[in-house]
């Protein structure tokens, strides 16, 4: 037996290994099983070749987002798919679901959206379960206390057949954030800010918690952006203890709990967080108050500034660095000495599984307001579900995102990956709330400024990079 | 279960592409990710690299042929996709080496019989400086070169599976009556 407390994630993972595979790996199980198209074609066809079913298919829920289409149905009621490819990889998951009985949030029904958007929204996603899905931003679930990482395809495959994975005991990283963050700063920042301190590699082999009273004072969108966020310091899983607020958030959602099932839930949900003596592997601490709006000068989420900073300089790379700096100063040609704002844009994207969600439209709205997106710049505006979709017209804020001259399109990933036909052009500079600053991700040769929803929006009606806190003012 | 070929010492020149954080995405761009199979992707293993830049490493004659990669510090990072590790095994790589992986990238490679070897940094420069051939011994747990021989660290389970050439997937079906026995302490 552990001497000292246990820690939310020891709570989570002690609760799902199913047994331990001597000299190596446990089984763990899984409690959620989410599905998109890209990843689990493959997957199915393994089950078909071993002549196998999926085991807990009321365990499993799918949904389309990566290669559709965001722009409206053609005049004839088509689908703008972007080619014939992406078409098939659609129909084919539409097949696989039908074939082994899967809940599928097809494209057109009111219950489809990014992956990581919708389980929360359909209240499939709770506390101190296991969640998995073939895809890095699984860690998005985290924010309500549940165990919740990305996975291969061949993973996906085990979890279909058995609901199980083979998983070996990850590390535990706490990262508190003290205090309150500034106005004008956002969750978005607050992660950009905590990857630049760890590194784009420097949470391998961890699961962290976020905790502290500035993640406490998130709401559930802030605290999946955080969580979202976490694999891109490396991390497989980010947690923050569920609360009053998260409470909050679930109840009544189509998948929770009811009646009196919902009270022993909460009641149990209640003692997942982490006992005061818990120990982590390792432990990182950081002011809010400090925290700017931030934005990525280089090629990897960690490569970041604040808005009113500066632009660095190879010299100014870490010991063993300077190459990958100066590679990433190379492909991005911003001005190396110079402050980041001011930088022309080109295109401007507020969406994804990071910044998608009512809070990020709301602040994107704030900004846009009463203005108008830069002569010269493509503004799209992508919600993370149908429900959001739904919910921000009845707000009025496609409405605010249309008279700015932005573009309001359908629910999906759009441009934070570039599948589905929606990409920056070669060598244009994008201002975007994804998660990924990547060479091409954006689309082939495309350059990526990360930011929060705020930031990008004053980038849009200046056309420059743009620190909001002067246009919040 | 699913035999593959079973993966026991791999002797190669080593293909070499020294560079820290090369991420899913640059290993196999996300528009060729639409194909339904496991088949293909080789062909577009690091293509936006190799259409922009002139003489990329893998391209140069010296690193035809190599069934060894040799890479920098946090191979693999980012997405998820297994087609990385799918692409690698198309273009012929049967073992990465470097200073470091991605978690869920070494999980891919590992369940598919593509085998990440992590080494520290002495080792590391030693190797970008080696123009021989390099053996990469499972078995043995050994990487030996013209500048010695070192171990490596790989998990006893996944050793196993990749010398048998088995996957996962049947170990854990061997396990079914456990996983049944766990649900219903757990209804
Ligand atoms: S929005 Fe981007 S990061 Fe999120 S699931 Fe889609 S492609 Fe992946």
């Amino acid at each position: 037996m552990r001497v000292t407390g246990r820690s939310l994630f020891d709570k989570v993972w002690d609760a799902h290994v199913v047994s331990d595979v001597p000299g190596g790996p446990s089984i763990l199980y899984v409690d959620l099983h989410l599905i998109h198209e890209v990843t689990s074609p493959q997957a199915f066809d393994g089950l078909r070749a071993r002549g196998l079913r999926v085991r807990r298919a009321d365990r499993t829920l799918a949904t389309m987002d990566h290669s559709t289409p965001t722009a409206p149905r053609r005049a004839d009621g088509s689908l703008p798919f972007v080619d014939d490819a992406a078409r098939s990889q659609v129909a084919t998951l539409e097949r696989n679901c039908a074939e082994f009985g899967v809940t599928l949030h097809a494209l057109g029904s009111e219950g489809q959206g990014i992956v990581h958007v919708i389980g929360p929204e359909h209240g499939a996603t709770q506390p101190g379960a296991t969640i998995v899905c073939g895809d890095s931003h699984t860690s998005t679930h985290g924010a309500f206390g549940a165990l919740a990482f990305g996975i291969g395809t061949s993973e996906v495959e085990h979890v279909l057949a058995t609901q199980c994975l083979l998983q070996r005991r990850p590390r535990t990283m706490r990262v508190t954030a003290r205090g309150a963050l500034a106005a004008g700063v956002t969750a978005k920042d607050l992660v950009l800010a905590i990857i630049s301190r760890l590194g784009v590699g420097g949470a391998t082999g961890h699961v962290l918690e976020y905790a502290g009273a500035a993640v406490r004072g998130l709401s559930m969108d802030g605290r999946m952006t955080v969580c979202n966020m976490s694999i891109e310091a490396g991390a497989r899983a980010g947690m923050i203890a569920p609360d009053e607020v998260t409470f909050t958030y679930l109840e009544g959602r189509p998948m929770a709990p009811r009646g009196d099932a919902w009270a022993r839930a909460v009641e149990r949900w209640r003692r997942l967080a982490s006992d005061d003596d818990a120990r982590f592997d390792r432990e990182l601490s950081l002011d809010a108050a400090d925290v700017a709006p931030r934005v990525t000068w280089g090629t990897n989420p960690g490569l970041g500034v604040a808005v009113d900073g500066v632009v660095p300089t190879a010299d100014e790379a870490p010991s063993g660095e300077r190459a990958a700096w100066q590679k990433a100063l190379d492909y991005m040609r911003l001005e190396p000495g110079r402050p980041i704002a001011g930088a022309p844009v080109d295109v401007v994207f507020v969406g994804s599984c990071t910044n998608s969600r009512l809070d990020d439209l709301r602040d994107a709205a704030r900004v846009l307001r009463g203005r108008k997106v830069a002569d010269g710049v493509r503004m799209l505006v992508v919600p993370g579900s149908q429900a959001i979709k739904r919910d921000a017209e009845a707000e009025g804020l496609a409405e605010v995102f249309r008279a700015a001259g932005a573009e309001w399109r359908e629910p999906g990933c759009s441009m934070c990956i570039a599948m589905n036909g929606d990409e920056v052009a070669p060598g244009k500079l994008a201002v975007s709330t994804s998660n990924r600053n990547f060479e091409g991700r954006q689309g082939r040769g495309a350059r990526t400024v990360l930011a929060s929803p705020l930031t990008a929006a004053a980038s849009a009606v200046s056309g420059r990079i743009r620190d909001p806190r002067e246009l919040l003012r | 279960m699913t035999e593959r070929t079973a993966f026991t010492a791999v002797t190669s020149r080593l293909a070499k592409l020294v560079r820290d954080d090369i991420d899913t995405d640059q290993i196999i761009p996300a528009r060729y990710l639409k194909a339904t199979s496991r088949a293909g992707f080789g062909a577009n293993l690091f293509a936006d690299w190799r259409e922009s830049e002139a003489d990329f490493p893998l391209d140069r004659a010296d690193a035809r042929g190599a069934a060894l990669l040799l890479a920098g510090r946090n191979f693999g990072c980012g997405s998820s996709r297994e087609h990385a590790p799918w692409a690698l095994l198309g273009a012929g790589f049967r073992a990465i080496v470097a200073r470091s992986f991605g978690d869920i990238f070494r999980q891919n490679s590992l369940k598919n019989g593509l085998l990440p070897v992590a080494v520290d940094e002495a080792t590391h420069a030693a190797l970008v400086a080696c123009a021989d051939e390099v053996t990469i011994d499972l078995d043995a747990r050994e990487l030996r070169f013209a500048g010695g021989r070192v171990g490596f660290e790989v998990d006893a389970f996944s050793r196993d599976c990749l010398l048998r050439g088995v996957d996962e997937l049947g170990a854990l079906l061997a396990r079914l009556p456990e996983i049944e026995a766990f649900e219903r302490r757990h209804a």
